[in-house]
């Protein structure tokens, strides 16, 4: 029921919205046409100054992902996640999540691949991914469409707020299987 | 602290590789050695530094797709919104969400664009459409970025919408159901309800955590920086 509930808001949520902002602005004499092609020549700019942030951060994150520091850590500290009921088995996705979403993706498939989609990793590791977002990403994209590069403490803040989400997928997946 | 997550992420990641090819090489069978001659050996791939190498690169280009393929739909909703602004329909939604953002943003102006942006770029996310997201998203934060008093620098606002976009609560975790649905599992919508539950959870867990370091900010005389 709410599935689908929300299924239909989904798909009508822009529609609904392109209707309602551009009709809305028809109707008070906006020169509609003239506006939009005013707004809309920023998505150029935007794009291209969001490349050089998009490439020191994907670069860096695709470097420590491919040297095989993650499944050294998690070698280390799965043994000692385990007895706080953390799992080793899915300790790559909570390292993954953060850094990479294309890399989360095949994370969370390999894990569903060896221990099955229904088992309790596989359930982890999809609410893992279900209930966060990949914050370098968003850093880089969001503060690079600005520009900004001294970025103070959103790195740490949203990496506790992955941290807490993370932590709280675990669980909730404990108690619920 | 970005300088040096990133500095470290890229050293470690050369050291790491380094030591693992040294490590590997000593260690080869003696057998190997003499069978495999070194001109037949594709180092490249065979290597972790070459790895490392060619993950590097290839991230590159992929940024620069990602950014290029951003244009499309950024144009779209910044076109969209412009109207939008125009016909005074961003100052309505605004004014109707103030009670809400007043709180969270206590330093943007009641009727300030800003706020219409990230309200929708909020709801969008909850409802999962991230083609839409993004662009709402970008657009809140050029309109933040207007009351940057120090730019290139992040205000107290933008660390705070960033931290409720990185922990966004999405209503149905599309991706990871179809995957789930793909793979063959019974129930894929199971991961609903955990799902909501987790990500409430990180929002809760990011605000406070911004809302106290703001706190300690002010206390301590006003002073921005970290």
């Amino acid at each position: 029921m709410f599935k689908i509930v929300i299924d239909w808001l989904s798909i009508l949520a822009i529609p609904v919205i392109l209707l309602f902002f551009i009709g809305f602005g028809y109707f008070k004499k906006v020169k509609v046409y003239e506006e939009f092609v005013e707004g809309a020549k920023e998505g150029f700019n935007v794009g291209v100054t969001i490349i050089p942030y998009l490439v020191a951060m994907l670069v860096a994150i695709a470097m420590f992902r491919a040297c095989g520091a993650l499944e050294f850590l998690t070698n280390i500290l799965g043994s000692v996640t385990s007895k706080i009921g953390i799992p080793g088995e899915v300790l790559p996705m909570a390292f993954m999540r953060p850094l990479s979403g294309s890399g989360s993706i095949s994370v969370m498939t390999e894990i569903m691949k060896t221990y099955g989609v229904d088992s309790l990793y596989g359930f982890m590791a999809s609410t893992m991914f279900g209930s966060t977002e990949t914050t370098f990403y968003v850093v880089a994209v969001y503060f690079g469409a600005v520009n900004v590069r001294n970025t103070r403490y959103a790195i740490p803040a949203g990496l506790l707020a992955d941290l807490a989400g993370l932590i709280t997928a675990v669980y909730i997946c404990r108690l619920m299987f | 602290m970005l300088n040096h997550i990133w500095a470290w992420m890229i050293i470690l990641s050369i050291f790491i590789a380094g030591v693992n090819d040294v490590y590997h090489e000593l260690n080869r069978p003696a057998t190997q050695k003499t069978e495999v001659k070194t001109e037949q050996r594709n180092l490249n791939k065979e290597t972790k530094l070459g790895q490392v190498t060619s993950a590097a690169i290839e991230a590159a280009n992929t940024s620069v797709k990602i950014a290029i393929g951003l244009i499309g739909v950024m144009a779209l909703w910044l076109g969209v919104m412009r109207v939008a602004e125009k016909a005074g329909m961003i100052d309505i939604i605004s004014r109707l969400v103030r009670p809400i953002t007043k709180r969270l943003f206590p330093t943007i102006p009641s009727n300030h664009p800003a706020i219409g942006a990230m309200i929708m770029n909020i709801a969008a996310n909850m409802l999962g459409l991230s083609n839409a997201a993004t662009p709402l998203g970008l657009k809140a934060m050029e309109e933040l970025d207007k009351l940057n008093p120090k730019k290139g620098e992040a205000t107290d606002d933008m660390i705070t919408f960033l931290v409720i976009n990185t922990s966004a609560i999405t209503l149905v975790p599309a991706t990871a159901i179809a995957i789930r649905a793909s793979m063959g599992s019974v129930n894929p919508q199971k991961i609903v309800i955990p799902s909501i539950i987790a990500a409430t959870m990180a929002t809760i867990v990011g605000l406070t955590t911004v809302k106290l370091i703001q706190y300690f900010h002010k206390k301590r005389g006003g002073k921005q920086n970290v």
